[in-house]
């Protein structure tokens, strides 16, 4: 019992062995994710590179010339990348915030408040929301911005929360035991923790948004969506064709890059 | 109650941490959790906590370090009142740990252990070297389990790093929730001894909650055993708690194996070791031979040259002609002379020659332990039961709040 056990060496021993087979696994994981980084890409190149040689071969008359065009293009290209980029990024700021806000302990009564004025945001149809807000409001960049917030911020919001609500109670026991404080505790535990959780929800929202944003063409905020409603009301369909294969080709990059992201940003010894 | 049945005696030990008309009631709740709690915690001993779950005895410990604020009463920390003081800052002053351990899978062991030195300021190489000492201390390896997460650590592992992250600041006092609560009981029983070993070492004051018995003895200097509310039923040392219980309460919490129990009170040091023939490894046959005819013993051990107990011979062993590492049998059942006689007699149990060998810290030989030694000391223990229950059915003589109940 209590007789010679200078047991680390054993122990060590044993653990050596252990983590020489937690190992390997590792490194297949991330072979195939390597993999994953490599092979999306190359396709999304090869879809490029299709369209472009497609359009090619077409006879394009002068109305589709004007649309498909590197300039055109491009700026549909950017004022979407925009939409997607500036409200995705309000996303995050108001859904981890109010994520964070509705699980403290003493305004965890307001989640169910919370989460269900969000909701609404969801449940109303996002054309029908964009249409509203340029009624009421503007139209333009802005408005389809605060749409396309409203539209996306349920996943971040409810992902923020299960992740932190998952974190297990041991641990923050732990902490404040060893006199962290709130901050610290919500910081550098919960949040780390929760991490992997929020970004799962970002990628939602992202992806939401890709597909949403070519909606915003109607209330005057342009994007890839002017390439398909162009080409819908002039019966050209190059130029639906051209627009919608951007549009997935963009939210299939946006879900590569996020993939990657993920990886990156989720906590090791996880 | 804790003021009718005061604190025992300290023996003269100062005060560490003083709890004084301690009341916790939770709202919503009408029965307060911890109800008028009194109690002096001696520096440097390990004092126990233990009670049935549900006494209360977690949230004392949890007022101490004031996770838990109390309701009413006060904390008094070497003289100083710290029930009105940053409770963050206080809990810096004391290492917590608890039975789900709670390492930060997130972080590396070295992360995981530097937290409270990184919160107090220290710079990188003395948090670096800290953590280092402290893997040693717990008996790991530093270089191999620093840059590692806590996913690749066993449950004992584990334990030793949350031990190791509680002592990091090298605060006086730690707080321990059920720290071996959830370890399969071989482990728990090496952790035990190995934490045992490491207080005689770093003396730190411990207020360690359990609702085991066992373990409170065998870890106690000072057992506090609780009734419901957190109210004191006895407060004294293992052996009077054992050999004397205040009330029927305390005598029904510690069971019927109470005698048994005084072995884990009794240690190997304390008794008078018996003698073998021994020689040194790699003495001729004839002069072992010699050694054994001249002892009235049966086998003689062989000792290496750190005089580490290496293999039994009996005469017949020593008349055959194979190599002397061939015949003979291994030198089993080892204690160090810190053992119980509770761990003595277990290690008997796989003994070849009915005896255990004491051993020193460095494994070196000091002698053996027999049947009859424990067997003496048994009979001690059984004369002073009788003793005590003598005395209990006299009665007048013990003021008795409830009638013993046996």
């Amino acid at each position: 019992m209590s007789a010679p056990e200078h047991t680390p060496v054993p122990a060590a021993g044993i653990a050596q062995g252990r983590a020489a087979s937690v190992n390997a696994p590792d490194e297949r994981s991330r072979l195939t994710r390597l993999g994953r980084y490599l092979v999306q890409p190359a396709l999304l190149l090869l879809a490029c590179l299709a369209l472009f040689l497609w359009l090619n071969s077409l006879e394009l008359d002068s109305i589709e010339k004007r649309r498909i065009n590197v300039d055109f293009i491009s700026t549909a290209m950017w004022q979407q990348i925009k939409l997607v980029a500036v409200s995705t990024v309000m996303v995050i700021t108001i859904a981890v915030t109010l994520g964070i806000l509705v699980t403290r302990p003493g305004a965890r009564s307001l989640s169910p408040v919370v989460l269900a004025v969000a909701n609404i945001g969801q449940a109303v149809p996002s054309i029908g929301l964009l249409v509203i807000l340029a009624l009421v409001w503007d139209i333009g960049f802005t408005p389809a911005v605060v749409a396309l917030v409203a539209y996306s911020v349920v996943p971040v919001l409810r992902n923020t929360m299960v992740g932190l609500q998952q974190v297990d109670p041991s641990l923050l026991e732990a902490g404040r035991g060893m006199g962290m404080t709130k901050t610290a505790v919500l910081l550098r535990i919960e949040l780390p923790l929760a991490v992997p959780v929020i970004l799962a929800g970002v990628r939602t929202a992202l992806i939401i948004n890709v597909g949403t944003a070519t909606l915003a063409t109607f209330t005057g905020a342009g994007g890839l969506g002017d390439l398909i409603n162009n080409g819908l009301r002039l019966g050209r369909q190059p130029v639906i064709i051209t627009g919608g294969a951007l549009t997935a080709i963009l939210a299939l990059t946006i879900d590569w890059l996020a993939g990657i992201a993920e990886d990156v940003l989720r906590p090791k010894g996880l | 109650m804790p003021d009718q049945l005061p604190p025992s005696p300290l023996d003269g030990n100062k005060v560490m941490i003083s709890l004084q008309h301690l009341t916790k009631v939770f709202p919503g709740q009408r029965e307060p959790a911890v109800n008028d709690l009194s109690m002096d915690i001696p520096e440097g001993e390990i004092v126990i906590l233990v009670g049935p779950s549900g006494c209360g005895k977690s949230t004392t410990l949890r007022l101490i370090n004031r996770l838990i604020e109390p309701t009413d009463g006060k904390i008094v920390l070497e003289g100083e009142d710290v029930t009105r003081v940053n409770s963050d800052e206080l809990r810096r002053r004391m290492g917590y740990v608890i039975q789900q351990i709670g390492l930060f899978p997130h972080m590396t062991i070295e992360q995981n252990i530097a937290t409270v030195p990184r919160m107090l300021g220290w710079d990188r190489k003395r948090v670096a070297s800290r953590v280092g000492e402290l893997l040693e201390t717990v008996g790991m390896d530093p270089e191999q389990y620093r840059r590692r997460y806590p996913k690749e650590l066993s449950g004992g592992q584990s334990q030793r790093v949350g031990v190791a992250r509680a002592m990091a600041a090298d605060p006086p006092i730690l707080l321990m929730d059920e720290p071996f609560g959830a370890i399969d009981p071989i482990t728990r029983d090496r952790l035990q001894n190995e934490f045992l070993r490491l207080q005689s070492d770093i003396k730190k004051t411990i207020v360690f909650v359990t609702h085991d018995i066992d373990e409170a003895v065998k870890m106690g200097d000072r057992i506090a055993v609780l009734r419901e509310g957190s109210v004191i039923a006895q407060y004294d040392t293992p052996e009077r708690i054992l050999t004397n219980p205040a009330d029927a309460y305390v005598e029904t919490f510690i069971g019927s194996g109470a005698s048994l129990k005084g072995l884990t009170l009794a240690y190997v040091r304390d008794i008078e070791l018996a003698d073998w023939p021994i020689a040194q490894k790699g003495t001729g046959r004839q002069a072992m031979r010699e050694a054994l005819l001249g002892s009235d013993r049966t086998a003689i051990l062989t000792l290496d040259e750190q005089r580490r107990p290496v293999r039994w011979y009996t005469a017949r062993d020593l008349d055959r002609s194979e190599s002397l590492d061939e015949v003979g049998l291994p030198a089993t059942a080892l204690v160090e002379s810190n053992a119980t006689l509770h761990d003595a007699l277990d290690q008997m149990l796989t003994s070849y020659t009915g005896s255990v060998i004491v051993v020193d810290r460095d494994g070196s030989y000091r002698g053996t332990v027999e049947l009859d030694a424990i067997k003496h000391r048994v009979d001690e223990i059984r004369a002073a039961a009788r003793e005590r229950a003598r005395q209990m059915s006299v009665p007048d003589h013990e003021p008795m709040t409830q009638a013993p109940s046996r």
